[in-house]
């Protein structure tokens, strides 16, 4: 099935297989669709097999920094005498992204699972899924399957019957863009501002109240019951870029197209025939002019560039952005690039968690100087203070937050700087004052 | 992730609350307590019930007052300030009180570029709310704009108080206003 | 901080120099032994590091991204360039995104010519600022206690709220809101009044968080400053007096680690304007026809030693007079087969929890251990019970304020060695003194600790410092005291003749303190 819209044939609905299907919500659908067999038979495995099956399956991060999953779970130290958490991020917030809120809406007993193979991999006896607050529908459903799982001893003591312990909780948010960043989910649920943390210390040395902690995110953990009921091989022979990268990947699709929404497609996909074909192209009479297709945090791209990448890791870098959360977002010809960016950069100021002097100080000022260019009060030096600011904000402080906010506005500017040009040539008048509003 | 109302509520929108005397959530005995230390036990420190108990509070008293944060600091092993600097880093908390109905429009790109503009403009008009952050006169909106909703591809997504209403256009904003209770 | 000899050493190089320190040190400590400082904000040697500021950056050869050296740890090998040209690049823009909305306000700021941002703007920072966007502004708020917010020129480091939160362990501040609408945020029920809170004004590098009582008073760099000794209480804690023509206006911390760390509690440091008190005895006295009449000060020394002849001296001491001037006491009662007792006021302690062993102590006077070390009985209660009729009743720096004086009717006479005149008693002599910011000498903290303090201003007068008064008398009395015409030759002689104070010298205590015999470091 498909979810707003029915399943294309050429995607491969491995996650999205049951989006708007209301019987797999439930325990019994669930298991009727072959649910929780993979947990069954994890709990029998040894940790480590279980690691190394995701190793080998070349899984990767899917919440947009790509890391190797099954590397990230063994730098966890099975019998090293303390409490280990697998937290599972769901704080879904970066702008163009909506996956996750519909694996959590339709599947959540896939994501249960995930989290207790995952758990069980990592040697966690607690995992939490910290679901952003607004997400009230994704926690509803949640909390439901997680009542039914724990009813049927799924989860929670003697989990199967297997001698094993895993608690699952739903930890909600309360409105931090910031706390998707995991060392600012683990402050947030240990109830502190979501400040992001200093590394090092890493979370598989000290996370989750100071413990070994893996944080994965949604997708990442649904897909695991799959590759351990079809095995690793499965996993990587799915994707046409095997095995740099493995598997399906659901993509979000937003903004000025014919049809928004997800589609799962194997790794290496042509992003043309993505855009043009599954998603529908542009609205009637428009055209696609640019997109930011990873999530807002990367490079703005031209649809010449979106034209010539294979959609996996490496090909999303070889046209100069990334794949990030596989959150697409596609401006039309009839948008203005400055505005958009300006909307974009004033996201990323509003949630900055206010440590880093860059980021706090930055984004604020690369929003001002935008807002002022988009309304006609822009200069030649403001289009130098970005790029300079943008330099200022990149690589120097604790998260990523403010490389995020540089990056789609500078390559943005960079490769549609006429329509900047174009507004600040057209300055109502030389003779506003500096600084007026 | 909300451009919370930035002054105090109008009258309209319950600020007489602070003139009374401010009703403890977490009684001895009381269902709230018994969730609370539910949710305390699971746990290792009891201050990561922060955020949980915050929920509790804006559900029952409708937001969190300096008074509110006292009670949760005290449940909690925390000072008020501390509770404060957490109730003020999170958007959703309401630092003052809105309208029956909290109506959070996503302005951000993918929105922005599908109309939400003009979404806004539509429940502005359509609630009496003078301008955004602002409660109506009636006290039964306040509408505001709010970062990503986390349903870019149902653009615009609307949240009322906890429910999200999906593709909403101008056209469908009278409609959905006469449908709240 | 450094830690424990013993562990692992790590050798380095910082801006071309070799240094080795212990494993786990901060690149930014290393580097201050090699006598570079990285410029910083948030890292304060006291609080738990945040690494917020980014304002410590350095460049670590073959690490990918520019390192905050106050949050990372010293690794084999490493070479750190401080002042490369990436390094420079990144604290400049820091500095230009602290000032885009700061008001630049300095010409009324009180810490303009000791802030941070203006030192390290001057050394490392652009000449201008590009931004041309409305400032954000925020209105100055009242903290409570001593403690003043001026939001506008605050840099977020979060110095004040750590040191609440984490060493005062009272966590009143908090970070309010976020992205660049945040400032330091306060409980409204919770005003700076704990007993140490006004450290956040020291804390803050720049004029975010000032003095009340400091307000206006004056401008930085026309201060005088002293190193000097808390005289609030017992436990000695380090600090500075700073003068303005000769008037002490401000009272700071000054760091040691074996006793105050970085830290002077709100009741010591504004407790200071008795030392400007105006109605001081200046000029020697003794009476005359009944009459108090000034006199040359060999006249009034010859009056003392006069009266003192076959009689025993009772002296009441203070807890808050030197070593030095406790020891010549302790010698003149020696000499007449006196007696000498003190009494200490008292209050409740107030202990800083964050940091071993620092507390106002119940005793609010400095050196009531040296007192006790030189032999002078404690009697908080009745400190004249002991005097004999007949006796000369010396009154050493001490009021005997909320007595009954009664009592003093059965000395001989009544000689005031003081800063002012005793009301209720009628002296023979007035021997006037410098007090504790006018003389230098040292004082033994409740620790065992022996102090040095200096001089930071000038007496008013004729006083003299006690010492030198003490000694005067100390020669005309008959003791042998060839040795005793400054401060330093007096304590080698407390040293040679007092026990506990055996190795001690002013050469060695220097500025630090040295413990007396018995005390042990590992006391704090």
């Amino acid at each position: 099935m498909g979810y707003p819209h029915k399943s294309h044939p050429r995607e491969t609905p491995v996650l999205s297989k049951h989006f708007g299907d209301p019987e797999a919500r439930t325990l019994d659908g669930w298991k009727a669709r072959g649910g929780y067999k993979a947990l069954a038979q994890a709990l029998h495995m040894e940790p480590t097999a279980i690691v190394d099956i995701v190793k080998a399956s070349g899984l990767r991060g899917r919440g947009g920094a790509g890391f190797p999953t099954g590397l990230k779970w063994s730098f966890m130290k099975i019998g090293d005498g303390k409490e280990h958490y697998l937290c599972c991020n769901a704080d879904e917030s970066e702008p163009g992204t909506f996956k996750d809120r519909e694996i959590m809406r339709w599947t959540p007993h896939a994501l249960i699972e995930g989290c207790a193979v995952g758990a069980y991999a990592i040697g966690a006896e607690t995992a939490y899924i910290y679901i952003r607050g607004e997400f009230t529908e994704p926690i509803n459903v949640m909390e439901k399957a997680l009542a039914e799982a724990r009813a049927a001893g799924i989860i929670g003591k003697n989990a199967m019957g297997s001698g094993k312990n895993i608690d699952i909780w739903v930890h909600k948010g309360a409105g931090a863009y910031i706390c998707g960043e995991e060392t600012a989910l683990m402050n947030s649920l240990e109830g502190k501002r979501g400040n992001p943390r200093i590394k090092p210390p890493f979370p598989a040395v000290s996370g989750l109240f100071g413990k070994p902690t893996t944080i994965n995110n949604v997708e990442t953990l649904a897909a695991v019951p799959h590759i351990l009921n079809n095995g690793a091989e499965w996993y990587k022979a799915m994707s046409l870029s095997s095995p740099k990268s493995s598997g399906s990947k659901l993509f979000s699709v937003c903004g000025n197209v014919a049809k928004p929404g997800n589609y799962e497609v194997v790794m290496g996909f042509s992003f043309k025939e993505f855009l043009y074909d599954l998603c529908g192209g542009p609205l009637p009479g428009r055209k696609f002019k640019a997109l930011i297709p990873g999530g807002s945090s990367v490079p703005t791209i031209t649809i010449e560039e979106a034209e010539a990448i294979k959609m996996d890791y490496e090909g999303f870098v070889e046209q100069g952005t990334m794949l990030g959360s596989g959150g697409v977002i596609i401006f039309d010809d009839a948008q203005s690039m400055p505005r958009q960016l300006a909307r974009i950069a004033r996201f990323y100021a509003h949630e900055s968690c206010a440590q880093c002097t860059q980021c706090r100080e930055g984004t604020a000022w690369m929003t001002k100087i935008l807002e002022r260019i988009v309304a006609g009060q822009g200069t030649y030096e403001d289009l130098d203070t970005i790029f300079e600011l943008s330099e200022s904000m990149t690589g120097k402080t604790i998260c990523v937050l403010s490389d995020s906010c540089g990056a789609p506005v500078v390559s943005g500017i960079n490769k549609f700087r006429g329509e900047f040009e174009a507004l600040i040539k057209g300055r109502r008048s030389s003779t506003v004052a500096v600084g007026a509003r | 992730m909300s451009h919370g109302p930035s002054a105090p509520a109008q009258a309209h929108g319950g600020a007489h609350a602070h003139h009374v005397p401010y009703v403890p959530v977490f009684t001895d005995g009381s269902a709230r307590l018994k969730e609370l230390k539910d949710i305390i036990s699971r746990y290792p420190d009891k201050r990561a019930a922060l955020l949980p108990a915050l929920w509790m509070v804006q559900q029952e008293r409708g937001w969190i007052s300096e008074d509110a944060m006292r009670e949760v600091g005290d449940q909690l092993g925390c000072t008020a300030a501390y509770v404060k600097g957490v109730v003020t880093f999170y958007t959703m908390y309401h630092q003052h009180p809105v309208g029956k109905h909290f109506i959070q429009v996503c302005t951000t790109s993918p929105c922005l570029c599908a109309g939400a503009d003009d979404v806004v403009k539509a429940f502005l008009e359509h609630t009496g709310c003078k301008e955004l952050g602002l409660t109506s006169p009636d006290g039964k909106y306040t509408v505001i704009e709010v970062e990503c909703l986390g349903a870019c591809g149902f653009a615009t997504p609307v949240q009322i108080n906890e429910d999200y209403v999906e593709s909403v256009t101008p056209e469908k904003v009278p409609g959905i206003l006469a449908g709240l209770k | 901080m450094m830690k424990d000899e013993g562990g692992k050493m790590v050798n380095l190089t910082i801006e071309g120099r070799a240094v080795s320190v212990p494993e786990g040190t901060t690149i930014l400590e290393a580097a201050k032994t090699a006598g570079v400082l990285v410029p910083h904000y948030c890292y304060h040697p006291g609080l738990p590091v945040a690494g917020v500021c980014r304002m410590c950056l350095v460049e670590v050869e073959k690490a990918p991204k520019l390192a905050p050296s106050c949050a990372t740890t010293v690794g084999e090998g490493q070479v750190v360039h401080v002042y490369s040209e990436k390094a420079l690049e990144a604290r400049k823009g820091v500095l230009e995104l602290l000032l885009i909305n700061h008001p630049l306000d300095c010409p009324l700021c009180d810490p303009a010519g000791e802030c941070e941002l203006q030192d390290y703007t001057f050394q490392e920072g652009r000449a201008d600022s590009r931004y041309h966007e409305p400032k954000r502004f925020n209105p100055v708020e009242d903290f409570g206690g001593d403690v003043l917010y001026v939001t506008n020129r605050c840099i977020l480091c979060t110095r004040c709220v750590r040191f609440m939160e984490d060493v005062h362990e009272d966590a009143v501040l908090c970070v309010s809101e976020r992205g660049d609408r945040a400032t330091i945020g306060k409980a409204p029920d919770a005003d700076l009044t704990q007993p140490w809170a006004a450290n956040v004004i020291d804390l803050c590098p720049v004029g975010a968080l000032v003095s009340k009582d400091f307000l206006n008073k004056a401008r930085a760099w026309e201060l005088d400053r002293t190193a000097s000794v808390c005289t609030g209480c017992s436990q000695g804690c380090n600090n500075v007096l700073e003068t303005r023509d000769n008037v002490v206006v401000r009272m700071k911390p000054r760091s040691n680690e074996d006793v105050n760390h970085f830290y002077l509690c709100d009741a010591g440091r504004l407790d200071y304007r008795w030392m400007n008190r105006p109605d001081r005895a200046e000029v020697p006295k003794i009476r005359l026809h009944d009459v108090l009449s000034p006199v040359d000060w060999d006249i009034a020394i010859q009056e003392v030693g006069g009266r003192m002849k076959g009689k025993r001296a009772y002296v009441v001491a203070s807890p808050r007079l030197s070593n030095e001037a406790l020891f010549l006491l302790k010698r003149i009662v020696k000499q007449t087969g006196g007696e000498g007792v003190f009494r200490c006021a008292t209050g409740p302690e107030a202990p800083l929890p964050g940091v071993k062993d620092l507390s106002l102590r119940a005793d609010r006077a400095p050196n009531v251990r040296g007192a006790e070390l030189l032999g002078f009985k404690r009697n908080d209660a009745d400190p004249l019970a002991g005097l004999k009729d007949g006796d000369v009743l010396v009154l050493a720096d001490e009021s005997l304020g909320g007595l009954d004086l009664s009592a003093a009717k059965k000395a001989s006479a009544i000689i005031v060695i003081g800063t002012t005149l005793v009301d209720g008693i009628t002296p023979a002599v007035v021997l006037p003194i410098a007090n504790v910011a006018e003389e230098e000498g040292t004082f033994t903290n409740l620790r065992g600790r022996v102090q040095r303090f200096l001089q930071a201003k000038t007496a008013p007068g004729l006083a003299r410092p006690s010492w030198y008064a003490l000694a005067d008398l100390a020669t005309a009395l008959g003791v042998p005291s060839d040795d005793m015409h400054l401060p330093s030759t007096i304590f080698t002689a407390l040293a040679k003749s007092e026990p506990a104070f055996t190795g001690l010298s002013y050469d060695t205590i220097g500025l630090r303190g040295g413990l007396v015999a018995g005390a042990t470091a590992g006391a704090h």
